[in-house]
């Protein structure tokens, strides 16, 4: 009866089964937006028009979307076709659709919207010539927004899929 | 007179308190019940840690149907029966007293608390026993008392002995955010900390007995499940599927986890059981399914979908064909989160009205009338859990931009706030009776 409700070993349980929890996730989560593939483009050779945008294309990593909407925006058609072939040529690389969403709404619906948005871009990223082995898709929904804060300002910076490096 | 012992534990609860929580009484009802509680006499040596009376004015109070009287303004100090007089009560328009004193437990370390309680209009002792523990326990005494004033005038069961789970997150010094998993008395108290992570936490439920709990944890940076036992912290990982594994809650006879898993493509509720993992598959849709609840005959399952463009929320029946789906929810633009009361008529969930107010609030459909009552008027309320004697219900809001922890009563009349000194606290859920 009412014995048994004090019979805690308290504060024993913090984390036991939990070997890698501390380990840094590749900067999973913390806003790392350069994951350029950093080649060593200052080599004295001329770049291509099509390099540099290549290059520029390959700096943005994250992409944001509109209120409860799951369809990345058109504009950034180009940049995630840039991030397809990137990975099409480069096999062995491999990379982290972290999908978020923002407050609004209750918290699992918002973790299942994360996802939706990944996909979204991990479909987008396989027609364009990425293999799905490469990708692994994460979402967080509303538990790691990118900026705190009851108003859109913030809400527009936390509906985003980030692209980790792995 | 029956007395009751407590079990004596060496419980290190200040060194694990984490945010103090203390209560704020923010509505009450209209013709509160006038009840005086009489300060306790301390027979000992020393300072008591606990004040017992006003740890029953305490409970009495934030859930709004008593008014305690001051001290103050009492005529007469009674510890016990042969010093009560009811004309001193009756004069103060009081309808209840409670009496009591406080004293070491002969030849023991141990307190003993007898308190009596009284009909004023009638003239007439409703209950009276002596209840012995630790000092660390009067908390628990007081809660006790609370539970036994609180049956005799209302007729409903107390749950002043309950707990509830939460999620905090916050800002370490280091600027990573921390997660954590914390157990606290329903009224906040002496918190603890069950889980702590770098990796996000979701999704805490109690497991039927309140003997374990399940939830989400993100530490091997995929969501998955876990269940852990509150006596021994032991913890088992229930699930590791691909993409999303989450929203675990227990069945009513405890032998299953409803949850939510997007394996097959897009989240979907399943039901796996605890003891040979056996896997049943409950919805089928592309769309999202999600936030699932068990109907109280542990039968059928209520859950969110956006399968109509907005979440909407609807019931089945576990193992039925996926056509063989009731829509419970029409005329919201949004609605979600859905859990049936202990009466298995009204539904709680959280409520969009209109896709032009882009308000979240706490509502109770009646599934059989249609009437909806909102009881929240805040904006961004969400995860509701019912007390379980129906009685209350608590929610997570936002207040000065940090998430903070509400409770309403079901009727909407009476409302108290859990604030927290730190970080943002979210995701309550309210345990079972523990006995």
């Amino acid at each position: 009866m009412f014995v048994s409700l004090l019979a805690f070993t308290a504060c024993s349980s913090t984390g036991d089964t939990d070997e890698g929890a501390d380990t840094a996730q590749n900067g999973s989560g913390s806003g790392s937006t350069n994951t350029a593939t950093s080649s060593p483009a200052s080599g004295g050779g001329q770049l291509t028009q099509e390099e540099i945008r290549a290059q520029s294309a390959l700096r943005q990593t994250v992409f944001y979307f509109e209120f409860d909407i799951a369809e990345f925006k058109p504009a950034d058609r180009d940049t995630l076709a840039y991030h397809a072939r990137d990975l099409a040529a480069n096999p062995n690389k491999r990379i982290r659709l972290e999908g978020h969403a923002d407050e609004r709404g209750t918290r699992e619906y918002n973790l299942a919207l994360g996802e939706r948005r990944a996909n979204g871009i991990l479909n987008y990223l396989i027609v364009n010539g990425a293999a799905r082995s490469q990708i692994e898709v994460v979402s967080y929904g509303e538990e790691r927004p990118a900026q705190s804060g009851q108003m859109e300002s913030a809400y527009s910076r936390n509906r985003r899929v980030e692209i980790v490096a792995r | 007179m029956n007395i009751r012992a407590f079990l004596v534990l060496t419980c290190l609860w200040s060194a694990c308190a984490q945010a103090e929580l203390s209560i704020q009484i923010t509505q009450g009802v209209d013709n509160p019940i006038p009840i005086a509680i009489v300060p306790f006499a301390w027979e000992g040596d020393g300072v008591l840690s606990e004040d017992v009376d006003q740890i029953v004015m305490d409970d009495l109070q934030q859930v709004g149907e008593f008014r305690a009287l001051s001290p103050g303004n009492m005529l007469s100090l009674p510890n016990e029966e042969r010093e009560v007089f009811f004309r001193d009560w009756r004069v103060l328009a009081q309808d209840y007293l409670l009496v009591g004193k406080i004293s070491r437990a002969p030849g023991s370390q141990l307190v003993q608390v007898q308190y009596e309680f009284f009909d004023i209009n009638r003239e007439l002792k409703l209950a009276g026993e002596i209840l012995t523990g630790s000092v660390t326990q009067l908390r628990d005494i007081g809660h006790e008392i609370s539970n036994v004033v609180f049956e005799l005038v209302t007729g409903t069961r107390g749950a002043f002995t309950t707990q509830i789970l939460y999620i905090v997150s916050e800002q370490s010094a280091g600027g990573q955010t921390v997660f954590r998993l914390e157990k606290a008395d329903y009224d906040g108290q002496r918190a603890q900390v069950l889980l702590e992570s770098n990796e996000p936490i979701m999704s805490p439920s109690w497991s039927p007995n309140g003997e374990d709990i399940a939830y989400v944890s993100f530490e091997t940076s995929l969501p998955r499940i876990y269940t852990q036992n509150i006596a021994t912290g032991q913890r088992r990982q229930i699930t590791n599927y691909p993409n999303i594994n989450s929203s675990p809650v227990w069945s009513p006879d405890g032998t299953r986890l409803a949850m939510v898993l997007s394996k097959d493509g897009s989240p979907d509720i399943y039901v796996q059981d605890l003891l040979n993992n056996e896997l049943i598959r409950v919805t089928d849709h592309p769309a999202i399914d999600t936030e699932p609840a068990w109907s109280k005959d542990g039968r059928s399952i209520v859950f969110m979908s956006d399968r109509t463009g907005q979440p909407q929320i609807y019931q089945m029946e576990v193992g039925a064909s996926s056509f063989n789906v009731e829509r419970l929810t029409y005329d919201c633009f949004q609605c979600m989160k859905g859990q049936f009361l202990p009466d298995g008529v009204n539904m709680v969930h959280v409520r969009r009205e209109t896709r032009q107010s882009p308000n979240y609030q706490i509502a109770v459909l009646n599934i059989e009338t249609l009437r909806v009552i909102t009881l929240t008027d805040t904006s961004l309320d969400e995860s509701p859990s019912v007390a379980p004697n129906g009685s209350m219900i608590m929610y997570a809001t936002k207040f000065g931009g940090r998430g903070v922890l509400d409770a309403v009563s079901i009727d909407g009349r009476v409302k108290f706030r859990l604030p927290s000194s730190t970080g943002d606290v979210r995701e309550p859920a309210w345990s079972p009776f523990f006995n």
